[in-house]
């Protein structure tokens, strides 16, 4: 299947540009650049030099005898490790594509939003690297749950916002984000973190996160001297998926399938599963997506025991992909993603994000479908080290006093 | 009411306006804040104190063109249980009062009621028009069908930002009048109007014969009367807002958005 995207940023009939008009001068900016540097020599060789030497790419793959043996029907699983990247996930892929934009552009301070935190360390990071002022918004939520990362930030020398209006979570982040942009657009560039808000950003976030499947596709056939029978990622907004699903769209054989955040189960009403829950198209975040909404176009907030994938949105992408059946998408509940924890840490020792948990927990489930014959692609697309004290918690093991501490 | 209007009620109102020399007063206000039936008071409160237009604001849990006023009131109207369906009962109270008035929205509710069905259902009503803030001329196919369809306004947003040729396409789809962002940012009040506003008012001018009204920032009367002097219309909504949100009671905040709203009148009146 070949996929075409049209002017104005349509994924079938998903996607488009739902924006304040304060805002379109500087995404037609954007585009107009993005489509000259990635037709520029020096600033693809200045990006992919930064994946090498600053990032650490190319990310290795992990085949996991044992999580396979005993968790996954004994199909052969395959772990893509973004989780290795520089700060700790795929999102610096993209980061430091959008910051170098950024100085292209002759602008001097970024924004973003984080729901886990991994989205703004990397563009802390990036901003420090490339000395620009960097601001980050927060769901006062998420800043307790993810406080190690919050302190990771502000070491790095942004400054972390905390945002009480709504859910208080990733969602009311991205609100506060697109305010901050509307006011300053002419000197700060919205680092926005998923594949989604208005074209150009779904294209141009997928194209930076590309370079997961175009190494891992072949990868897969350099080791394996095959194609995956499936490739399974974690889907918030949808970057790390996109990323690693993208190379493999003209691969027909090829499964797709995305892990939403279940939350307490698709019936319970706490969850974030946009495609398996109540959700329905409509926009939020300046595209036209599938979202979680009440009868009069009210969004409702989402659950996910993990911050990252606690969206009540999706990529447009992925909107596309699901209608046309060329990928899958399930929720994992926030109970099967912390057994899928504790067992990878417990057979392989790879403290996962509760987020690529959720691409553990659904290879668990397609693994035992399967069986031994399977080869399965996952992606890691990030690690724990941030969860620790939410897994502590879930699993009981500190003390009151220590959990305190 | 399935047929085309010439001239819609706002229209009339910003003629009527400039008949008498001035620019015209719009005003918004949610629905629902602080309940369904004090919005409508509050509405006709304004109405009796010289605002020319009422804006109505439809409750949004993602008001990202909106500041902390704002944001408070729609917040707290949603609480409160206010239903879509509640901005065609403010149209109806305001059109029956004889004003005449916009139902500013962000896009998503609309879609969700269906955007034919809440064009024909707020025509029914006798509200003019929408004004959309996240919704922009060039994803607004359906809308345009629709407001042609059942003869109401389409109020786009230009901004300091806009480029040329965006001024000429967006004022071109624009009908009733053209909403001019006064500056680079969210609603709430600002202690200066700033240089923009005029700059834009221009600009747009060269481009379109549609009135055009300013919005953002403008809380006080003395700005109220420097943007009435190159404006058609001037467009308050978090000052009014204020008034609700900080009283006490209800009474109280009527009396003090009764005030409120007649110094403004005093401004687009010189």
């Amino acid at each position: 299947m070949t996929q075409t995207t049209p002017p104005l940023g349509r994924f079938g009939a998903y996607g488009g540009r739902y924006v304040p008009e304060a805002l379109v001068a500087a995404l037609e900016e954007l585009d107009e650049h993005r489509a000259k540097a990635m037709a520029d020599p020096s600033f693809v060789g200045e990006l992919t030099e930064l994946q090498r030497s600053y990032t650490g790419r190319p990310s290795i793959i992990t085949r996991v005898r044992r999580f396979g043996d005993e968790h996954c029907g004994g199909a052969q699983v395959v772990l893509k490790r973004e989780d290795l990247n520089h700060t700790g996930s795929h999102k610096i892929n993209n980061v430091l594509g959008q910051a170098l934009l950024t100085k292209r552009m002759g602008k001097t301070r970024v924004i973003a939003e984080t729901g886990a935190g991994q989205h703004g360390v990397a563009t802390a990071t990036a901003a420090a690297l490339m000395g620009l002022d960097c601001t980050v918004y927060m769901g006062r939520v998420d800043t307790e749950r993810q406080a190690l990362n919050v302190a990771r930030m502000r070491l790095l020398g942004a400054e972390v916002v905390p945002v009480d209006h709504g859910s208080r979570t990733l969602k009311d982040a991205v609100n506060e984000a697109f305010r901050d942009w509307v006011a300053n657009v002419a000197h700060t560039h919205y680092v926005l973190g998923t594949v989604t808000g208005p074209y150009p950003f779904p294209e141009m976030v997928r194209d930076f996160h590309r370079v997961i499947g175009v190494e891992a596709r072949a990868q897969m056939l350099d080791e394996y001297g095959r194609l995956p029978d499936a490739v399974l990622a974690c889907v918030g907004g949808g970057s790390n998926a996109m990323g690693i699903f993208h190379r493999f769209i003209d691969d027909s054989g090829v499964r797709l399938i995305g892990l939403e955040g279940g939350g307490d189960g698709p019936d319970s009403g706490r969850h974030a599963a946009r495609f398996t829950g109540q959700a329905i198209p409509g926009v939020l975040h300046g595209a036209y997506t599938y979202v979680l909404q009440d009868e009069e176009g009210q969004t409702i907030e989402s659950h996910s025991v993990s911050a990252g994938l606690d969206y009540p949105s999706v990529g447009p992408e992925h909107a596309f992909l699901r209608d046309s059946g060329r990928a899958e998408y399930y929720p994992v509940t926030d109970t099967e993603a912390m057994t899928a924890f504790e067992a990878l840490s417990r057979t392989e020792g790879i403290l996962p994000a509760i987020e690529s948990a959720h691409a553990a927990a659904g290879a668990m489930k397609i693994g035992r479908e399967l069986g031994p014959d399977a080869l399965l692609l996952v992606n890691l697309s990030g690690r724990g080290d941030k969860d620790v004290h939410t897994a502590a918690k879930w699993f009981g093991l500190l003390d009151e006093g220590e959990a305190q501490g | 009411m399935s047929t085309q209007q010439d001239v819609s009620g706002v229209s009339a109102a910003l003629a009527a306006a400039k008949a008498e020399g001035r620019a015209a007063l719009i005003g918004y206000l949610p629905v629902g804040y602080p309940d369904v039936d004090t919005s409508i008071e509050a509405m006709l409160t304004m109405v009796r104190n010289g605002v020319d237009i009422v804006e109505i604001g439809l409750p949004y849990t993602d008001p990202l063109m909106d500041g902390p006023v704002i944001q408070t009131a729609a917040t707290g109207a949603l609480a409160s249980g206010v239903h879509v369906r509640d901005v065609f009962r403010a149209a109806e109270a305001v059109a029956g009062a004889g004003a005449s008035c916009e139902v500013m929205t962000y896009w998503n509710p609309v879609l969700r009621y269906g955007v034919d069905a809440f064009a024909r259902d707020l025509a029914a009503a006798g509200g003019s028009g929408l004004i959309t803030p996240d919704l922009v001329p060039d994803e607004a196919a359906d809308w345009i069908t629709a407001s042609e369809t059942h003869g109401l306004d389409r109020v786009f947003l230009i901004a300091p930002s806009s480029t040329p040729e965006r001024l000429v396409t967006t004022t071109a789809a624009c009908r009733g009048f053209v909403y001019a962002a006064s500056l680079m940012g969210v609603t709430g009040a600002r202690e200066a109007v700033g240089s923009e506003a005029a700059q834009l008012v221009e600009r747009a001018r060269t481009v379109t014969e549609t009135p055009i009204c300013v919005g953002l920032g403008v809380s006080t009367e003395a700005q109220a009367a420097e943007v009435a002097g190159y404006a058609d219309g001037v467009i308050v909504g978090s000052a009014l807002v204020a008034t609700l949100v900080t009283a006490a009671d209800r009474n109280e905040g009527l009396a003090t958005l009764a005030q409120k709203a007649a110094s403004l009148a005093d401004g687009v009146r010189g």
